[in-house]
């Protein structure tokens, strides 16, 4: 039984079809990569399944369904009852994504007080923070959000979509905004997460490379319609789709500068003082 | 900025930044120096509460005593403000009516931050039909100059000082409103909006906790702005007669009470209320300039 599943979604904004035909399952426990260039309706796809799409964007077709119940369809939005408990989301820029005048701690506390009556919501704030390896999470709770850096706040949002215990989470771009050396980090504890958790993962994102070694399945997104979808073996080594097969070659050829291992760093200055130094 | 910072810094011998975490009181002084709006508005605002508390609780004659045998008697060492045309104590009176009128002046300024903020986040955060009857109502009573409108709401209402109050705050619900409104379209589409949204908090949740604090920065700026405002409507309608009544000691009403002496040279009666009028209306907009430095750009 899916998790998430989607059945011929059909978004429109006026009479522009900006979403066709997506179809795409996320089973418990998995993690589905969803992969395609900015604007081709990666991210519309998940808002709907959330129930927050923008108000000029309409569904015209197609359902949703989660845990085997309809949410979504056309005329009908049921997504109220079940955002937080049931499906979760993280998002790209994560310091826009957290309240700035309320301490962290705080935001997810108020997700836990709403969902888990039992037990102490500020112990488990805590605990949910180190969990998502924010070091010293007691006072780390107390700081606001621009006294963390983009990476601790990602964390924070990663709490937040976790406190919950969803069925579904889904990260849109989750590292897009992140250094790249946070970004491995962080796909590391969603992955930990995930199957610490049983709960299903659709990960979201423009690049590949993101996406190929985590994700189990992989689906393409062009121009509001999936292209490709499969395990990520087959996608990657067989592509069918050209767009998919571009994105492939890409992520074969890095830019590679020269054939010769990494040097180490030369010494720092200081670890040298000048040889005339005082002499 | 230049300026400020090098005057900061010269001021600091220890020279730390702000980050090395200097004490509350050296923080305080400062912000003292940075903003000497502050200074200024501060010291006019507590001498105008001092006064107004003192007058209240033990004014040097009853504000109301009738004394005929001393009308109109010029300042001096028993009346320091003179007294009026019935004899009462002119420096009581303006003591009394200081009081009275900051009183109103920040009951109004309260009642329409709250009514505006509220009114202003529903209808920008719900938009669709709501925002359109409520703009349109602010519309309407934008279209009158807020002086006119709460004087033609107190002829209606009567004469009393809470008919005075809800006139006056009616005209002025729409300038806090339509700025709230503002910032909530704002931040309405804000990251952590959606997010908390994401996470499945409830609408109202999301207006009270997310929304609300972000957005009422410039409307805080307004409110204290209105409390210099309300002061100068209600003493202004008192004076035209259709605000508070005599014989209460109100500024507006003993400013109208001593107009026909100024021209017979008992020039007290009226001047020195319309001086506590300006005093406390000058250190209020000091205050909203400070409040306008700290809170500017916030919730946009």
């Amino acid at each position: 039984m899916p998790g998430l599943q989607i059945d011929g979604l059909r978004i429109a904004i006026g009479d522009r079809d900006v979403v066709r035909a997506v179809d795409l399952a996320v089973e418990p426990g998995s993690c589905r990569g969803l992969v395609g260039e900015s604007g081709s309706g990666k991210s519309l796809t998940a808002l709907a399944s959330l129930g927050l799409l923008p108000r000029a964007a309409r569904i015209t077709a197609g359902r949703i369904l989660l845990g085997g119940d309809e949410t979504v369809t056309p005329d009908r939005d049921r997504t109220g009852g079940v955002r937080g408990s049931g499906i979760a989301m993280i998002f790209q820029s994560p310091r826009a994504a957290l309240n700035p005048v309320l301490r962290v701690g705080h935001q997810v506390e108020r997700v836990l007080r709403r969902k888990d009556q039992h037990g102490d919501p500020r112990k488990r704030c805590v605990e949910l923070l180190g969990a998502v390896g924010l070091g010293e999470p007691d006072k780390a709770a107390r700081l606001y959000p621009h006294e963390l850096s983009g990476g601790m706040c990602q964390r924070v949002m990663i709490a937040m979509g976790i406190a919950s215990e969803p069925q579904v989470l889904i990260a849109d771009e989750p590292v897009t905004a992140l250094d790249v050396t946070v970004q491995a980090d962080i796909l590391d504890l969603l992955d930990d997460i995930r199957s610490r958790t049983g709960m299903g993962m659709l990960l979201i994102s423009h690049d590949l490379s993101v996406v190929a070694e985590r994700c189990e399945s992989i689906s393409v997104m062009w121009q509001g319609a999936i292209v490709e979808a499969g395990p990520n073996r087959t996608v990657i080594n067989s592509p069918r789709h050209p767009f998919t097969a571009e994105l492939v070659r890409d992520l074969a050829n890095p830019p590679n500068v020269t054939d010769r291992p990494p040097q180490p760093l030369p010494a720092r200055p200081a670890d040298h003082p000048p040889a005339e130094a005082g002499g | 900025m230049g300026l400020t910072g090098a005057g900061f810094g010269a001021g600091r011998p220890d020279g730390t930044g702000p980050a090395a975490g200097p004490g509350r009181s050296a923080r305080l002084r400062s912000e003292l120096r940075q903003h000497p709006s502050l200074v200024v508005g501060g010291v006019l605002a507590a001498a105008t509460l001092i006064v107004a508390i003192a007058g209240h609780i033990a004014p040097p004659h009853n504000p109301l005593a009738l004394s005929p045998g001393h009308a109109l008697a010029p300042p001096g060492p028993a009346h320091w403000f003179g007294t009026d045309q019935f004899g009462r104590d002119v420096f009581s009176r303006v003591l009394y009516g200081l009081g009275m009128d900051v009183a109103i002046g920040l009951i109004v300024a309260a009642l329409a931050f709250a009514v505006g903020c509220a009114a202003g986040l529903v209808a920008g955060y719900l938009g669709g039909w709501v925002d359109d009857i409520v703009m349109r109502v602010t519309d309407i009573l934008m279209s009158f100059p807020s002086f006119l409108l709460a004087l033609s709401i107190a002829v209606v209402l009567g004469n009393t000082v809470r008919n005075v109050i809800i006139a006056v705050t009616i005209a002025y619900v729409p300038y806090i409103l339509r700025l709230t409104r503002g910032s909530v379209l704002a931040v309405r589409g804000a990251d952590y909006v959606l997010g908390a949204r994401a996470v499945g908090a409830s609408r109202s949740r999301v207006m009270t906790l997310h929304v609300l604090p972000n957005t009422v920065g410039p409307s805080v700026v307004q409110a204290t702005l209105l409390v210099g405002w309300a002061i100068l409507d209600v003493s202004g309608l008192s004076f035209l007669g259709v605000g508070i009544q005599p014989p209460s000691p109100e500024l507006g009403v003993q400013i109208a009470q001593g107009a026909s002496y100024i021209t017979s040279g008992q020039w007290w009666v009226s001047v020195f209320p319309g001086v506590a009028i300006i005093l406390a209306v000058l250190a209020v907009n000091f205050l909203g300039d400070y409040a306008d430095d700290k809170l500017r750009g916030r919730g946009s």
